[in-house]
């Protein structure tokens, strides 16, 4: 199984972004998906920022993609996905990561290849098929999707298409008009200061109890816990999926990288302990951990 | 003025069917009682027997009739899925409403007769994407998520030929649907694959020495003080802990009431108007369907000088939930 790394989902100093990228140049991740997958209104990071680090990456040896935004609202949202493909376009070595149909319509009349990403909501293989037919050569699981589904669906999976699987990060839950981070503030999202970048991990929200239960970014609402399929690598493979997702977060990628990559080859790992779940791939409430071996 | 202008509203079983056809509604819309559509609950939806008949009373007075198969099938399920789009092709439906591509594929190869509608779930919000399913699978209707400020939408009519459906009144979804995992996050039951959000079998109301407490799994929703009343748990709604301030941190319990923005809605191409509550009972569709034709044959007949009465007002604030509304994301404040 290869190796990726998911699009930063945080609002971070374009200062950090970089050197966050130049250190994954040293990290043994195989696919590194670049660009604002959240938030229309950040920028710290322009799409020539974003393409310095992907030349980077790519003179690395490492395979990129452009992630586009899940929600798309208006005409510049549409504008903006139209420069990143043309970018992608331009250097063979790019490829588009779609996160909603009208990236996928465009792609597909500009005969570009892409990776249909976890918000196209892709549950059976009829709709793969469709998605294959459109250009995808890679569909990533959505996050509620669980070992039943993918059985299911590795049964009729189209030719050529590869199968990517979010295994490590904070789930990401929900998408808004709203933005949760702004409010916080009671700031209204046309002029939210930007607060988001405040949190490189995001606004943690806990029940009245005090149990960490959300967390809040921009208009992104995420998991508490991480989400943590370690334990599952072998069936993963079992079942055909050819990459595992790690998301980025604030503090020891490098680590956890390096640590999912000695597990991937068979040899041991001492991974960081965490509050982790792992829930959805057993058909149960994302927030369970299921120990032991059969649930 | 005329283009129709539709006023679709909810029917969570025959009695609430009738209640919107007798009262004015221009459409229906329904569901089978399973998984294929997002409002799965205990008790509601229709069987073959009460759709058959719901439909022959419909058409009977004019009313249209369609049924929400906006569930995401997955591969071991699928043919519950196709059977569902052959049944309701085979009663004579008006249109059916999906989200699933392969759905909608499956359903414009084997019924090229019957008309789609793309479902909120399937999260089009922008001319591109509607315009994909419009191509690939000939769409003639999308619902817009409720995310869009006015002259967004505004811009999405102008570069579209489906017709384009907006939410007016009823519970407000906070989130983008088709992109919300919370409720199976927290339950193990989603909108996108169980057709539920926030399900009952997973909530509990428990009377504490800090109060009501209502809980979700397990979960702590929120706690209401002696005297304020405790509402249902949806988990958006709740209150919860973010940096020591305990807060609505989502959304308030409100309903979206965009009666006001008639005018505007018509004047830009908008083809019709949904009305949520599919899990709301016969009296509240009575009520709703009432003040919203009213409106309507009031803002058609001189869209220049409408404005909403008190008194359509007053009666939608009484089935508003927490008895506020919004103007939601049409509102651009409010995002």
């Amino acid at each position: 199984m290869k190796l990726a790394l998911g699009p930063l989902l945080y609002y971070w100093p374009r200062q950090r972004v970089m050197d966050f990228y130049a250190e994954m140049i040293e990290a043994p991740v195989d696919v590194v998906y670049l660009g604002e997958a959240v938030c229309s209104r950040r920028h710290e990071m322009r799409l020539d920022d974003y393409l310095e680090a992907a030349t980077m990456l790519a003179d690395a040896g490492k395979e990129v993609a452009l992630s586009t935004l899940p929600l798309i609202e208006s005409e510049s949202d549409l504008k903006a996905v139209r420069r990143l493909m043309d970018a992608a376009k331009d250097d063979p070595r790019l490829t588009v990561e779609a996160n909603e149909m009208g990236a996928v319509r465009q792609l597909a009349q500009r005969g570009q290849r892409f990776v249909a990403g976890p918000t196209l909501n892709v549950f059976n293989g009829h709709t793969l098929k469709i998605l294959v037919d459109c250009g995808a050569t890679r569909w990533v699981m959505p996050p509620e999707v669980g070992r039943s589904a993918l059985t299911g669906m590795a049964k009729a999976m189209p030719a050529g298409i590869e199968t990517e699987v979010f295994a490590h990060g904070r789930l990401p839950l929900a998408y808004s008009a709203r933005c949760f981070t702004a409010r916080r503030y009671r700031l209204q999202k046309d002029c939210c200061e930007f607060r988001c970048i405040q949190f490189p991990d995001g606004l943690p929200v806990k029940t009245r109890e005090g149990e960490p239960f959300l967390t809040l970014n921009g208009i992104q609402t995420q998991s508490a816990k991480l989400y943590h399929l370690e334990r599952e690598l072998p069936e993963l493979a079992a079942l055909g999926v050819d990459l595992i997702r790690l998301s980025p977060q604030s503090e020891g990628m490098a680590e956890l990288i390096r640590a999912y990559r000695a597990l991937l080859d068979g040899l041991p790992a001492a991974m960081p302990g965490g509050d982790y779940c792992n829930g959805f791939w057993y058909d149960r409430p994302g927030l369970d951990w299921v120990s032991g071996t059969t649930p | 003025m005329s283009t129709p202008f539709e006023l679709v509203c909810p029917a969570g079983g025959l009695p609430a069917l009738k209640a919107a056809v007798d009262h004015g509604a221009d459409c229906v819309y329904t569901g089978f009682r399973d998984a294929t559509n997002a409002r799965n609950f205990t008790g509601l939806n229709f069987d073959d027997k009460s759709l058959k008949e719901g439909i022959a009373y419909a058409h009977a007075r004019g009313v249209k009739v369609f049924v929400a198969l906006n569930t995401y099938p997955q591969t071991d399920n699928w043919p519950g899925w196709t059977a569902a789009v052959d049944k309701a092709a085979a009663f004579g439906v008006d249109a059916i409403i999906l989200a699933d591509p392969g759905l909608m594929d499956y359903a414009h190869r084997t019924h090229p007769q019957l008309r789609l509608h793309l479902s909120v779930q399937g999260s089009a919000t922008n001319y591109e994407a509607i315009n994909f399913y419009h191509e690939r699978f000939g769409i003639q209707r999308a619902v817009l998520p409720r995310v869009l400020s006015l002259a967004q939408v505004e811009h999405v009519v102008k570069n579209t030929p489906v017709e384009i459906e907006v939410f007016g009144f009823g519970g407000l979804c906070v989130m983008v649907e088709g992109r919300c995992a919370l409720s199976a996050y927290a339950t193990g039951t989603s909108p996108n694959c169980q057709g539920a959000c926030s399900p009952g079998k997973a909530v509990r109301y428990e009377e504490t020495p800090d109060g009501m407490e209502t809980r979700l799994n397990g979960v702590l929703i929120d706690r209401f003080a002696p005297g304020e009343r405790a509402g249902y748990p949806t988990l958006c709604k709740g209150r919860f802990e973010v940096d020591d301030e305990t807060y609505y941190a989502i959304e308030e319990p409100t309903s979206l009431n965009t009666l006001e923005l008639l005018p505007e809605l018509m004047r830009m191409g908008i083809r019709a108007i949904k009305i949520e509550g599919r899990q709301r009972s016969p009296a509240y569709v009575k009520q709703v369907t009432q003040v919203w034709r009213q409106a309507i044959d009031a803002c058609r007949r001189d869209r220049e000088h409408f404005a909403p009465t008190a008194a359509w007002m007053a009666e939608l604030n009484k089935v508003s939930e927490g008895l506020t509304a919004t103007l939601g994301a049409y509102n651009r404040p409010w995002k």
